[in-house]
């Protein structure tokens, strides 16, 4: 006889029988591995290189699901782009899961189907994972944990130290499409729009990149704070000044517009599917070319270069009508502005 | 588009050249500043034209005796205050109403309709909307107000902070600033009230007043008329906002404030009280007043020692002039609203402008 109840119980976390349900009727099926199937304490990997990236990060986005997206594919993808800009092929995710008492097993089945879609996509392996429940109000219905190993790629070696005066800078997109979205979505904000996030793995780009030149010194992936976070990262981490120009910043009219609405600056909104990259002036074009020619890179440009050693490096930005500004690192939070 | 660039270029040169001096163009309004200094507009500009950022940014020239009424009411366990995000970190001399709101009764709301929707659905609590802003925000108070009223909403009320644009124009003219040439006028609000409000600066004071959009061009064009202006040496009004921008402005939002509000004098921060420049409640709808509803009494507030932003707000004084800017008040820890607001003049020099030494 089936005892399923359609939420989640404190009891899905406690180690019994129904956790064991959870397991195997929700989880396993979908992650099918050979190293989650033994559901042993930890997953046993063999891995191709001597050397691997490691990583973890948590998800809390609200709302759970958004137009490109929902938790369960950001936990993924969000993971595996750390590997990837860290210059390595991702290969196995941990999944760990917080879950409020009372969230509908059909949302968490919908998280898992996407989680295990995006995994498929990127070739990544669920290897291993955990699930504690919470009493309800304890969360807000699901938090999740993503921890990644990735193969360091061969004879690739990125790093702040690398960066030099006329080094390029690539990005592989249009920017802020995922914050924007988020706040777009957000209980309140209730203006119609066509707005999609753009939540991807970027590892396959990033490995063709990596791997067809040699002339990457480093990349990063814009997430919080955007592209402006980003910039003033790698001009504080290599000592060196940047400067960008705005005519050359692909950026979704769409996006644009709900930005100028609410008074925010695109460079400061969250990306999910981006990398910055810096990468010397011969290959600058053919690394270009390579972002072109895949899926998400289709609207990749070069957006500026590192231009001067300085005791005080700063990110500049050429704006439309030929004016500069600094580009500040963000300071949190932006507000909705009133008027 | 550079030719156009150029075009106003050459007028603010012309202009500098006719008159011999710097030339001091106020821009009104928060977006306006915002706009400038996130397109770099300051470095673009001839030398001799200097812009002034103005009192143009509701948070900003909010008075300190309200925000200190608002910090009061959200000590209130009957009150539930629902507040535009820029006003949550306005400091008071009781904290701001972000440390308030783990309190949770502070809610931050995105329209005056979202806080009427709190007031219907917290029936046990008495729902404070903080009603500030110019004549861009007051349309859209007064449809609450009058909702409540029709709908019976009892535990609905708003504290009105509300201005009115040109009596502050006025007010900076009369005394606190008269080194204003002329002003940009601002785009949003001339939706509303029209460009023909901005005519007794132009006829009264002299100065030129051009009503302008917020995108770069526009700013730039609109810097160029009022220096064709200048240097001709005469003073008008014009709108080159075209697009949306009329002579009597928006009369359906304009009878919904006269509806709802009389015109009353009031304080500023920096300008101080001004005749006919605030907008209270009329009487018949003194149940929806919280001043009335909670028996306060408006006194005006005294600024943060050493907080120089009323002479900001003036363009009095740059941001950096202030001591304190940059060191303790800064976007994450500010002591002054400018520095609060994303419309505040300090936070745009903070965010755009600060020399690279200061970073």
């Amino acid at each position: 006889m089936k005892t399923k109840s359609d939420k989640i119980l404190l009891a899905h976390g406690g180690g019994g029988q129904l956790s064991d349900e959870l397991i195997r009727h929700h989880i396993v099926p979908r992650f099918k591995n050979d190293a989650l199937s033994e559901l042993a304490d930890s997953a046993k990997l063999k891995l191709s290189s001597e050397s691997v990236c490691f990583t973890t990060d948590s998800y809390v986005v609200k709302p759970l699901f958004f137009n490109g997206g929902d938790i369960g594919k950001l936990s993924v993808c969000g993971t595996i782009n750390d590997l990837a800009v860290a210059g390595s092929k991702p290969v196995a995710l941990a999944l760990g899961l917080i879950i409020e008492e009372g969230f509908e097993f059909e949302l968490l089945d919908t998280i898992l189907t996407s989680i295990s879609k995006a995994a498929r996509e990127n070739k990544v392996a669920i290897v291993t994972g955990d699930i504690k429940t919470v009493e309800a109000g304890a969360a807000d219905k699901i938090f999740i944990n993503t921890a990644g190993i990735g193969e360091r790629i061969s004879g690739v070696d990125l790093g702040f130290e690398k960066i030099a005066v006329g080094d390029k800078i690539i990005i592989n997109g249009t920017i802020g499409d995922h914050g924007m979205t988020i706040i777009s979505q957000r209980e309140g904000i209730k203006f119609q729009s066509k707005l999609k996030s753009d939540c991807a793995g970027v590892g396959g780009l990033s490995y063709q990149l990596l791997t067809k030149t040699k002339d990457v010194k480093f990349m990063r992936d814009p997430t919080r704070g955007g592209l402006a976070a980003t910039l003033n990262e790698i001009s504080r981490g290599s000592g060196l000044s940047i400067e960008i120009r705005q005519a050359d910043i692909p950026i979704n009219p769409t996006v644009q517009t709900a930005a100028d609405m609410l008074g925010f600056d695109v460079l400061n909104i969250a990306n999910e599917g981006k990398f910055v990259a810096v990468v010397s002036p011969e290959s600058a074009d053919k690394c270009l070319n390579i972002c072109r020619g895949h899926q998400l890179g289709k609207k990749a440009s070069i957006i500026g270069e590192v231009v001067e050693r300085s005791d005080i490096p700063a990110v500049e930005i050429e704006t439309l009508i030929g004016g500069k500004r600094i580009v500040q690192m963000p300071y949190g939070r932006e507000l909705p502005r009133i008027c | 588009m550079l030719e156009r660039i150029y075009k106003a270029q050459s007028l603010m040169n012309a202009a500098y050249e006719t008159l011999e001096r710097q030339i001091n163009i106020m821009e009104v309004c928060g977006t306006h500043t915002v706009s400038i200094f996130r397109n770099g507009i300051r470095s673009t500009l001839p030398k001799g034209i200097k812009l002034l950022s103005g009192p143009g940014c509701p948070v900003c020239v909010t008075d300190q005796g309200y925000i200190d009424t608002v910090l009061t009411l959200a000590e209130r366990d009957d009150c539930l205050i629902a507040t535009y995000g820029d006003m949550i970190r306005v400091p008071g001399n009781m904290g701001s109403l972000e440390t308030k709101q783990s309190s949770d009764n502070v809610t931050v709301v995105l329209s005056s309709e979202d806080a009427l929707q709190l007031a219907k659905d917290n029936p046990d609590k008495t729902i404070v909307f903080v009603a500030v802003g110019f004549e861009t925000t007051s349309p859209a108070t007064a449809v609450a107000v009058k909702e409540a009223a029709t709908e019976g909403i009892d535990n609905f009320c708003i504290l009105s902070g509300h201005k009115l644009v040109v009596p502050a124009m006025r007010a900076l003219l009369s005394g606190k600033n008269d080194k204003i040439d002329a002003f940009l006028c601002p785009g949003h609000v001339s939706v509303i009230i029209g460009f023909g409000a901005f005519s007794e600066i132009v006829e009264g004071f002299g100065r030129p007043c051009v009503v302008a959009g917020f995108e770069p061009l526009q700013i730039i064009e609109g810097l160029g008329e009022i220096c064709r202006q200048l240097a001709k040496g005469v003073a008008e009004l014009k709108s080159i906002y075209t697009a949306v921008v009329t002579e009597q402005g928006n009369t359906t939002a304009q009878k919904i404030i006269d509806e709802c509000f009389d015109v009353a004098d009031g304080y500023w921060r920096g300008l101080g009280k001004i005749e006919k420049s605030t907008l209270k409640l009329k009487d018949k709808y003194s149940h929806f007043d919280a001043l009335k509803r909670f028996n306060i009494t408006e006194t005006p507030g005294e600024e943060k020692k050493g907080c120089r932003c009323g002479e900001v707000l003036c363009g009095l004084i740059e941001p950096p002039q202030c001591k304190l800017f940059a060191e303790s008040c800064r976007p994450e820890s500010a002591i002054g609203p400018c520095m609060v607001s994303s419309e505040g003049a300090c936070a745009a020099w903070f965010k755009y402008d600060r020399e690279k030494k200061q970073n």
